[in-house]
């Protein structure tokens, strides 16, 4: 399976090349033309897909039942776990997309000497898949002050939350080089790295894994590190990325004029977000959208109790009772068993048994 | 079971959870004895009109497929695509995290990667890519995609008939994921073009006849309960009258054939004929059975959706014909996922019918409101409740009992702690399994969703292997000696796989136990259960 991972691993490393060398000739292209389009093709993508699942029905109502069922009044329900009521599916939704429910869930099959299995809990996934969403979230909230001015206060905040170490600097000339360390980046890092190397040495990952797996765990990897690059060791002119990223908002950057001093570390990091954008809605990405609509989570689980409706029921051949007492009448009757009509009296022509009586 | 079926060390030596070297896309599927079910007979898919009628054999190259089956698949997978909105989103999403991956008892059992949910869904999303998305035009295998071809058919084929639709994996699926949901998509997909198995397509053909998968005719099966009155007579002293097709009555009964036609199955049907006369005698209660209506079962549901409605369809229509109040469900696995999940919105709504009350408890089942019918657990388990039944849990003690949650009433509808409750008031000792291995976590018998045939043993003796040895744990820790279920299939399946993996352990539904314990007015001293085998206390007694 090596070549689904190595085919990631290099498509990541040539968008890089194309990124520096580009950015070189054509920093309008990677600066702003790109991102914009990145954008454009992620809404309208991101868009598309989730209308698309929405144009599609929901004919049957089936729920993943992962508790005692609404029953007996004195039979205590499983309300959130296979919730009857929109509170239960709206708490089930927001334990399953803030805390990952099901994923606290999973479990280890180990077959054990002397021919016993065991499950038992296994919350590594979880709290790899936990740290690596919280930290993206994290990151992205941060990236914000790139795009207001001033830094609005609630994300001053969550800056000063997310960055655990800051130096008192006593002497100017090294203010810039110790800047606030965020936590969230490197977690965002260390999740990637951890989540890749799990699909790389765990067996039976590797065997489902394919090349579009490796591939957004190297992109964000490859964001998160060149963003780790241009925070801790070289320097990026901050204030010319500034006046970009707030030209692209405020749709100045229109005019395709980059400011100066921008160095092409940045421009792959640029790159790979705007790669990252375009991929998303053509990926499994989009598990971001799905797993709102996802039907066996987001409905309630009484479909005893009120009437699903399907909106393509077509109907079907049966057969009817009518045709079954037509078939078996006679034996029916013989039986002892009621029936509907009772056979018409025969036309009393001698069967052959009795002309020869 | 034939002798070419493994021994249970052999078996067990063959399980090897290291993944081959080479990816599963270059893994050619081998269809291998006693690992599938035979082809359909002609004559059942013909009498259904299904698609394709031909005799076909798997082991063949040649599958007598349609000229344009390619075209017939792909149009079929569009057209599902657009009525099905968990198909489409389950065809997407799938991040590959592998939390399903070690849940499936058939990969537990035989450790063919291919049977990792993940990897039975994505031998349908492989296809999905290469056909609808835009990604897998483009980048083919680096995108998971590959286009449809004979060897791809027949590993769906293969491996479609080696789920038993049982849902364990979505449990733990961040998403959702319901496996079982593409398995049965799939198998639809496989209709179209006559890839069905015997074991499920006479059954069906039977059913859509005779009202019953057996193929029972009316006068028969007034016979076979016959059988069981005169056996409980001679048990009890008490002679039953079972009501047929009776119009006006209260409740219309509806259990899966299977009940009448095997053992140990046909005990627990000897417990409901013993309860029903129970409560006509105390209380009053009008219960009558429907040989149009005999089938709770409905293998239609594991054929297509348009076969599961036309079977489903008599159970209201007998209700409406005879104008009962309501219908009572017997145990019954998959009959209760397809009227849970089902039932009312293709043949409802039932509005010719009343919101089910125990008349005898004056209990409102508030969660059958809409459906009409009630689980005969539930039901139970609200007599108990309010004390209306006379109950001797001595009888059932030498009986040490576990319970295995079925599949489908469990992850089918959440139905854990009614037969739990009624097992627990008729029986004295209870042990249940493992907690990672019951309730919604619980482990399928291996031969659901139509696979319980003779020829695919081994597969069945592999998929049930959890189950097995879970019981094996509490059989060798408490000393249990007999599983409950509430599923006809489990009381044809677990049979043998207990023979199988745990000799010592018999199999049993809850309501043959419930009659064990069950007083009955008038009735003899009982010297033996419904089995004729000695109550506790009783080894000694003469046979009278
Ligand atoms: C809400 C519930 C969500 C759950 C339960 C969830 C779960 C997961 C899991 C289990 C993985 C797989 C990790 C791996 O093994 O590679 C993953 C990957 C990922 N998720 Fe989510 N996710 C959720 C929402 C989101 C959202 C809202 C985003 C928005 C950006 C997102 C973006 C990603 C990305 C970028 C990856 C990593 C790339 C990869 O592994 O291919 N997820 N998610
Ligand atoms: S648990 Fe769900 S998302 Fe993860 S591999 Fe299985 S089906 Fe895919
Ligand atoms: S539904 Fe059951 S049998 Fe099918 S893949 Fe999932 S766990 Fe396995």
């Amino acid at each position: 399976m090596n070549k689904y991972y190595m085919s990631s691993l290099l498509a990541v490393f040539a968008l890089a090349a194309v990124a520096y060398f580009g950015s070189m000739g054509l920093p309008w292209l990677f600066g702003i033309l790109l991102p914009y389009a990145a954008v454009v093709v992620f809404v309208l993508g991101f868009a598309r897909k989730v209308m698309g699942w929405a144009r599609s029905p929901v004919p049957f109502r089936i729920t993943t039942t992962s508790g005692q069922q609404q029953s007996l009044p004195w039979i205590q329900q499983a309300r959130i776990d296979n919730p009857s009521s929109t509170v239960g599916v709206i708490v089930r939704m927001a334990l399953e997309v803030l805390t990952f429910r099901s994923l606290f869930r999973n479990t280890r099959m180990k077959l054990h000497d002397g021919g016993k299995f065991s499950y038992n809990l296994e919350i590594f996934l979880w709290v790899g898949a936990l740290a690596f969403h919280y930290a993206f979230l994290t990151t992205l909230v941060r990236h914000t002050r790139f795009f207001f001015e001033p830094t609005p206060l609630c994300i001053q905040f969550l800056e000063n939350a997310d960055s655990f170490f800051r130096f008192e600097i006593i002497y100017d000339f090294i203010q810039f080089g110790l800047p606030g360390i965020y936590v969230s980046g490197l977690v965002l890092f260390a999740a990637a790295v951890y989540l890749f190397l799990r699909r790389l040495f765990v067996s039976n990952v590797r065997y489902i894994s394919l090349a579009s797996d490796y591939f957004p765990l190297f992109l964000i990897i490859g964001i998160a590190f060149t963003g780790i690059l241009m925070r801790y060791f070289t320097k990026v002119d901050i204030t010319a990325i500034k006046e970009l990223t707030m030209g692209l908002i405020t749709l100045k950057a229109l005019t395709f004029q980059v400011p100066e001093g921008i160095s092409a570390l940045f421009y792959i990091h640029l790159f790979f977000v705007s790669v990252l954008l375009v991929y998303f809605p053509f990926s499994k990405l989009m598990h971001m959208g799905g797993v709102f609509l996802s039907p066996t989570r987001n409905m309630t689980g009484n479909t005893r109790q009120v009437r699903h409706t399907n909106p393509w029921n077509p109907p079907v051949k049966v057969h009817t009772y009518e045709a079954y007492e037509d078939e078996y009448r006679e034996k029916m009757i013989e039986a002892g068993l009621p029936v509907e009509k009772m056979p018409e009296p025969k036309v009393e022509k001698p069967t052959e048994e009795e002309k020869k009586e | 079971m034939s002798d070419e079926t493994p021994k249970p060390d052999e078996l067990f030596g063959k399980i090897d959870y290291r993944t081959p070297a080479k990816g599963w896309m270059d893994t050619p599927v081998n269809i291998r004895k006693g690992m599938y079910c035979y082809a359909s007979n002609p004559k059942s898919v013909k009498n259904l009109g299904l698609p394709n009628a031909r005799a076909w054999n798997p082991l063949e190259d040649d599958w007598k497929l349609p000229e344009n089956w390619q075209q017939i698949l792909h149009e079929g997978f569009k057209e599902r695509l657009d009525k099905f909105r968990s198909i489409k989103i389950f065809m997407d999403i799938c991040v590959r995290c592998g939390a399903c991956a070690d849940k499936c008892h058939f990969f537990i059992g035989t450790g063919d990667p291919k049977n990792m949910p993940v990897l039975r869904a994505e031998l349908l999303r492989s296809i999905y890519r290469n056909d609808f998305t835009p990604t897998g035009k483009i980048f083919g295998r680096l995108a998971g995609a590959r286009p449809m071809t004979l060897e791809v058919l027949k590993e769906w084929w293969y491996y479609l008939f080696q789920c038993s639709e049982c849902r364990r994996c979505s449990v733990y699926c961040p998403y959702g994921i319901d496996t079982a949901e593409i398995t049965i998509f799939g198998r639809e997909l496989l209709n179209l073009i006559g890839l069905n198995i015997d074991w499920i397509a006479t059954p069906v053909s039977n059913c859509y006849n005779t009202g019953n998968h057996l193929g029972i005719q009316p006068h028969a099966f007034k016979d076979m309960l016959n059988f069981f009155v005169e056996d409980i007579e001679e048990i009890t002293g008490i002679h039953v009258e079972p009501q047929y097709n009776k119009k006006g009555a209260d409740i219309l009964f509806i259990t899966p054939s299977g009940d009448v036609f095997a053992d140990p199955g046909t005990y627990t049907c000897m417990g409901y004929m013993l309860l029903f006369h129970y409560l006509k005698e105390k209380y009053g209660l009008d219960v009558t059975w429907s040989t149009y209506a005999s089938e709770g079962g409905n293998f239609g549901f594991f054929t297509s959706h348009e076969t599961m409605k036309r079977l489903n369809a008599k159970m209201y229509n007998e209700a409406r014909r005879l104008g009962v109040k309501w219908i009572l469900g017997g145990e019954c696995g998959h009959m209760w996922r397809v009227i849970s999940q089902y039932m009312d919105t293709m043949n409802g709504p039932a509005d010719f019918l009343e919101t089910p009350v125990n008349p005898i408890t004056g209990t409102r089942f508030e969660n059958a409101a809409s459906t009409k019918m009630v689980h005969i657990a539930e039901f139970t388990a609200d007599l108990i409740r309010h004390g209306k039944l006379e109950l001797d849990p001595g009888r059932n003690d030498n009986k040490i009992i576990s319970f295995h949650d079925s599949c489908n009433p469990s992850r089918g509808m959440g139905m854990f702690d009614e037969p739990r409750y009624v097992i627990k008031n008729v029986a004295n000792n209870f042990y249940d399994m493992p907690a990672n291995t019951i309730r919604e976590q619980t482990f399928c018998c291996g031969s659901g969703s139509g696979l319980n045939a003779g020829e695919d043993m081994e597969l069945r003796m592999a998929g049930g292997l959890p189950r097995a040895n879970a019981v094996k744990h509490v059989h060798e820790t408490y000393g249990v000696n007999m599983l409950a279920c509430v599923c006809a299939i489990d009381r044809a399946a677990l049979p043998t796989s207990m023979e199988y993996w745990v000799p010592d352990v018999d199999v049993t539904g809850v309501h043959e136990l419930v009659a064990n314990a069950l007083i009955l007015p008038g009735e003899q001293d009982r010297t033996t259960d419904l089995r004729g085998e000695p109550l506790p206390g009783m080894e000694d007694a003469d046979e009278g």
